[in-house]
């Protein structure tokens, strides 16, 4: 069980957490100018990475608040937190 | 009958005599005794069947690594199957048996199987139970083998769990523990220590070999009382950390009060804790391997480590003649604890050529047979004798007459919280053992666990790690030879690697020459290492077998995986007070006592307790339901509508957001006007629909069904926190906060009348589809009129507190116009009539809205909505797809069952669907039946008779309108 640094609550154990999957996907819009193969995408391509994983997380069980995180799928290390709409930091483990 | 109890023993106290049961005879034992240890004082050699061939077993270990000492503890409600008798402390009255034997132990029918074990090897059920069908066969091999029996009654103890955060977490109290505790506490950190022994102490407790100038008890006792005064350390014994999981997170099973009599008993019988700590330090030791020869499984044959723990520890000597067959110095250490307690050592067989300890043997007079290995051991129900001959193979060269075989080929570092922990493992050619390699979160490993035998360079490399330092290791003295079995070699089916599942050599012979020579499909195919020890003593056994077998390194073979837990724990533990009742506990609804008195049948409704129906009288269901839905049609009702989903969504961009998560246009809404909404997720599928109102120019109430209000409300702060983070509304569930009273029927303006109201009900001022706030029975209330039953019908919303007493006063009001109050039921009845689509029921993971009918609804809509792209996917846009149609019964019988599939054009057997009925019910009201249903073109096809078929009964249907009751709504406009 993973321990999550909440930017608004600070460290808590997983089980308070929801994970809403890979985070910074682009919305592709107007829906009349979106072809089948980008709606396709969006909705179902991820990156599956074998190292860090930027994915978002809501403290359901807490503020409710949703913000990123740069998980390493491998050692499940976090290197990173921030908030919605915060472009990617830099960090040490990025593949 | 060998064992015998001679004076000794550290953690025994012969004043305190306990009593106990085993198989159903009396025996004596000591306080601090485990059950194995008494048994063995006893002269019980035999303790146990094996699991396949029923072979007599007894002990070979002192641990939680013993195989086949596996006993049912207790009878009745308190009984534990599969339980470890060196893992049961003895208590009075104690009440055990083997599991596995019938009759006895002693005396077991099912040994025939062991007569026969050269036709059934490994793999024998999967090759041979094919025909007809495994289950005629299953019923006598679960019975013929398998372990203990679970208790038919709920567990009678309570159980809790505990959180905990610490600095330094230390699992295992032997020296490289207590050391490791010391040192980490001396600089303040927070220190948790762990033992899963009831006696802390580990190693040193079955040890005479001086520590640091004193024996082992006078430097145990110093440490821990220095420990014992900081005041940031604390101490579990009785605790087992038996999962490492991420992030430091450690858990640890502490036993309460399983050592105490039965009566003696009380609060939590376990306490499950969660330990996170930013470091944790194993100090968890070794396990000793066994050495696999001919016979190695008969009573007598026993780990070197362990008849020394039982002579040290406990005062119990395993046997009088005794051969110690060993590969390295730990062999002779029990030799000479054995001789001290007044044991024969027959010999000492070594399979190295030479080593210093052979001299210290002769000085005590003890015959040394160096380049020598075990051969096969001989006897029944106790070893008579051991052949021995070349490591290197051959036959045997001499017979050594023993009624008791110690072995010591070697140990196993104990890993399993390092490779949990996702630490790797290295193969140590010297040590012939997987030693902890990387580690991935602070977690080091110290003492034994690391490799590191030598005591005194255990404790002084667990100081070391614990202030910070990287470990040390000298390089270690190697064991010798192992003696291999040539790939079948009759003999290896007597060798055993895994006592508990009975797996042989010649069982990992046979799976390499079938090709199963991954170590992950060699453990599955022979069963070796699945049994309740997980393999503790026989993992790393096989994995030489088979590197022998296939010339492969055994770092090339690896292990299996390590995974929690370490030793088994009871699964209410892991319950902990989330049983029965508490679980998952109902949500009530206010007025949950009115209804009961009204008769209500409640039933379990997405964790709500709602009436299905309300009984009068002794009648049936059906006839309850019928009464319902005709008192709403004729009279009126009262529905209990609380638990549906209320959320307030507010903000200058409220009528936006709602714009772009409805399938149907908000912003034209005018205030005080209700709509039904229906929304999509983002892959189109209809998920979910309700009405909401526009409550203010930037406020709106939104509805939801029951069961999603909670997920609603997130899927609405995903959205705004994630995707619109522009817009400007706050989303609040308030479903909990209103009870809510729907009152319907063509007398349910009457009866809110009477109830008293301030709000004008007149149709003019208070239309169909309109929201209201003013009093109601004197309280505020939100008040929308909403019709689910297609009768004129108010929802009428007051704070939760007063929802029993609004219950009442519409009871009290509607008396005089014959009120009954309904339940879901015969809402569901009314709502097929009306031909309202009821999600979940009447779609599927496949519905889009244009299949039950918002296509138009979309072609006049401009904007973007969540999921809408999703429905113009070349599956939405096909013209086969399954709508919602209804179903008129055309040949005369009564209701169609749900489930039922519309067979295709032309066929008249069951081949093929076109759809399937959604929905059924008898109507009272039309008093025919009804359904609705899914089917492929539906909408194109009105007025089309089909044929339905359900379990080998057809029956005929036309495909209608689904509004059979009321289609113009005239009964709203009223």
């Amino acid at each position: 069980m993973l321990l999550i640094n909440c930017p608004y609550c600070g460290p808590r154990a997983e089980l308070e957490f929801r994970c809403g999957g890979e985070s910074h996907i682009q919305r592709p819009g107007p829906h009349g100018d979106v072809d089948d193969e980008s709606w396709a995408d969006y909705l179902f391509y991820r990156q599956n990475p074998k190292g860090e994983h930027r994915e978002r997380w809501v403290h359901a069980a807490g503020c409710r608040r949703w913000f990123n995180v740069a998980r390493d799928t491998v050692t499940h290390r976090i290197n990173a937190v921030y908030m919605m709409g915060e472009s990617m930091p830099v960090t040490g483990d990025v593949q | 009958m060998t064992g015998w109890r001679n004076n000794a023993g550290t953690t025994i106290d012969r004043a305190r005599r306990v009593n106990f049961t085993w198989a159903g005879r009396s025996y004596e034992g000591f306080e601090g005794d485990t059950l194995a240890s008494a048994l063995l004082a006893n002269g019980v050699s035999i303790v146990g069947r094996s699991f396949k061939y029923h072979r007599p077993r007894g002990l070979i270990a002192a641990g939680l690594e013993e195989p086949n000492g596996i006993v049912q503890l207790e009878a009745g409600a308190a009984t534990i199957p599969n339980m470890k008798a060196t893992q049961v402390e003895l208590y009075e009255g104690l009440v055990a048996s083997p599991v596995n034997s019938w009759p006895s132990a002693t005396f077991d029918i099912l040994a025939v199987n062991s007569l026969v074990k050269r036709f059934i090897p490994a793999a024998f059920y999967y090759k041979t139970f094919l025909w007809p069908n495994w289950h005629l066969f299953e019923r006598w091999i679960r019975k013929a083998a398998g372990l203990g029996v679970a208790p038919q009654h709920p567990d009678p103890d309570p159980y809790e769990h505990r959180f905990e955060h610490m600095d330094t977490l230390v699992v295992g109290s032997g020296a490289a523990g207590l050391a490791a505790a010391e040192a980490a506490a001396a600089n303040g950190a927070q220190v948790l220590l762990v033992e899963a022994d009831a006696v802390l102490g580990g190693g040193l407790l079955a040890s005479t070999e001086p520590v640091e100038d004193r024996s082992p008890a006078e430097w145990r006792d110093a440490a821990l009382s220095r420990l014992r005064a900081l005041p940031n350390v604390k101490i579990l014994a009785r605790t087992m950390a038996f999962g490492f999981y991420d992030h430091g997170l450690v858990a640890l099973c502490e036993r309460l009060s399983d050592h105490l009599p039965l009566l003696q008993r009380s609060g939590p019988r376990q306490r499950l804790w969660k330990v996170r700590c930013r470091r944790a330090i194993l100090a968890i030791g070794a396990f000793e391997r066994p050495i696999a020869f001919s016979g190695n499984d008969i009573p007598g044959v026993m780990l070197a480590s362990a008849a020394q723990t039982y002579a040290l520890r406990y005062g119990v000597v395993p046997g009088k003649r005794i051969v110690v067959a060993a590969n390295n110095d730990s062999g002779y250490e029990a030799a000479f604890a054995l001789q001290d307690a007044g044991a024969a050592i027959v010999a000492i067989v070594d399979t190295r050529p030479e080593t210093p300890m052979a001299a210290k043997a002769a000085s005590r007079s003890i015959r040394v047979i160096l380049t020598s290995a075990p051969v096969a051991a001989r006897g029944g129900r106790r070893v008579k004798s051991l052949s021995i001959g070349d490591p290197a193979g051959g036959s045997a060269r001499e017979t050594l007459r023993c009624d008791t075989i110690l072995t010591a080929g070697g140990w196993n570092p104990a890993v399993h919280l390092h490779s949990q922990s996702g630490g790797s493992l290295a193969f140590d050619e010297a040590l012939q053992a997987f030693l902890p390699s990387q580690s991935v979160q602070e977690a080091p490993c110290v003492g034994a666990a690391a490799g590191v035998f030598d005591m005194e360079a255990a404790i002084s490399g667990a100081r070391a790690v614990a202030r910070g330092d990287k470990l040390t290791r000298s390089v270690p003295v190697g064991v010798g030879p192992t003696r291999h079995f040539a790939d079948g070699d009759v003999a290896a089916q007597r060798a055993w690697l895994d006592f508990q599942n009975d797996v042989t050599v010649a069982d990992v012979q046979l799976a390499s020459r079938e090709s199963f020579r991954s170590v992950e499909h060699l453990k599955r195919y022979t069963t070796l290492g699945m049994a309740s020890d997980q393999g503790k003593t026989s993992n790393v056994a096989g994995i030489d077998v088979l590197s022998h077998l296939l010339g492969k390194p055994p770092q090339a073979i690896g292990t299996t995986k390590f995974r929690p837990p370490f030793d088994p724990v009871t699964i209410g533990g892991f319950a902990g007070r989330a049983v029965g009742q508490d679980l998952m506990p109902f949500a009530r609804l206010a007025a949950h006592d009115e209804q009961m008195a009204a008769g209500a049948q409640m039933e379990q409704y997405g964790g709500w307790l709602r009436a299905a129906w309300y009984r009068k009288g002794d009648e049936a269901e059906e006839a309850a339901v019928r009464r319902e839905v005709l008192a709403v049609r004729n009279s009126v009702g009262l529905f209990d509508a609380s638990p549906l989903g209320k959320i307030e969504v507010k903000g200058p961009d409220a009528a936006e957001f709602l714009q772009r998560m409805y399938v149907n246009g908000v912003r034209n809404l005018k205030v005080g006007r209700c709509r039904y909404g229906l929304m999509l997720n983002e892959h189109g599928v209809v998920y979910d629909d309700g009405v909401f109102a526009r409550i203010g120019e930037n406020h709106f109430l939104v509805g939801t069904t029951s069961g999603h209000a909670t997920a609603i409300t997130d899927i609405f702060n995903e959205w705004l926190q994630c995707e619109w983070r522009d817009l400007n509304v706050l989303v609040e569930n308030v479903t909990t906060g209103w009870a809510v009273m729907n009152v319907a029927g063509p007398k349910a303006r009457d009866v809110l009348k009477a109830v008293g109201t301030d709000i004008d009900l007149s149709s003019a001022a208070f239309p169909h589809m309109t929201y209201r706030e003013g009093r109601v029975a004197g309280v505020e209330a939100r008040v929308e009129r909403v019709s689910f039953s297609g009768e004129l019908s108010y929802e009428v919303a007051v704070p939760w507190s007063y929802g029993a007493s609004l219950w009442n006063c519409f009871m009290r009001a509607g008396r005089k116009f014959g009120i009954a109050p309904f339940g879901i039921e015969a809402l569901m009845v009314m709502r097929v009539e009306k031909g309202f689509l009821h999600i979940g029921s009447d779609t599927d993971g496949t519905t889009y809205p244009q299949d039950v009918g918002f296509g138009p609804a979309i072609a006049k809509k401009p904007d973007d909505f969540v999921g809408r792209r999703s429905t113009t996917r070349p599956d939405g846009l096909r013209s086969d797809r399954r709508q919602l149609v209804g179903l008129e019964v055309i040949d005369g019988g009564g209701v169609i069952p749900i489930g039922a599939h519309l067979l295709p054009r032309g066929s008249t057997e069951p081949r093929g669907t076109e759809g399937w009925v959604t929905s059924s019910v008898m109507s009272p009201t039309l008093q025919k039946p009804l359904a609705m249903a899914l089917v492929a073109a539906g909408s194109a096809r009105m007025g089309e008779d089909v044929r339905t078929w359900h379990l080998g009964q057809t029956r005929r249907a036309r495909i209608v309108d689904p509004r059979a009751y009321d289609p113009e709504g005239a009964r709203l406009d009223v």
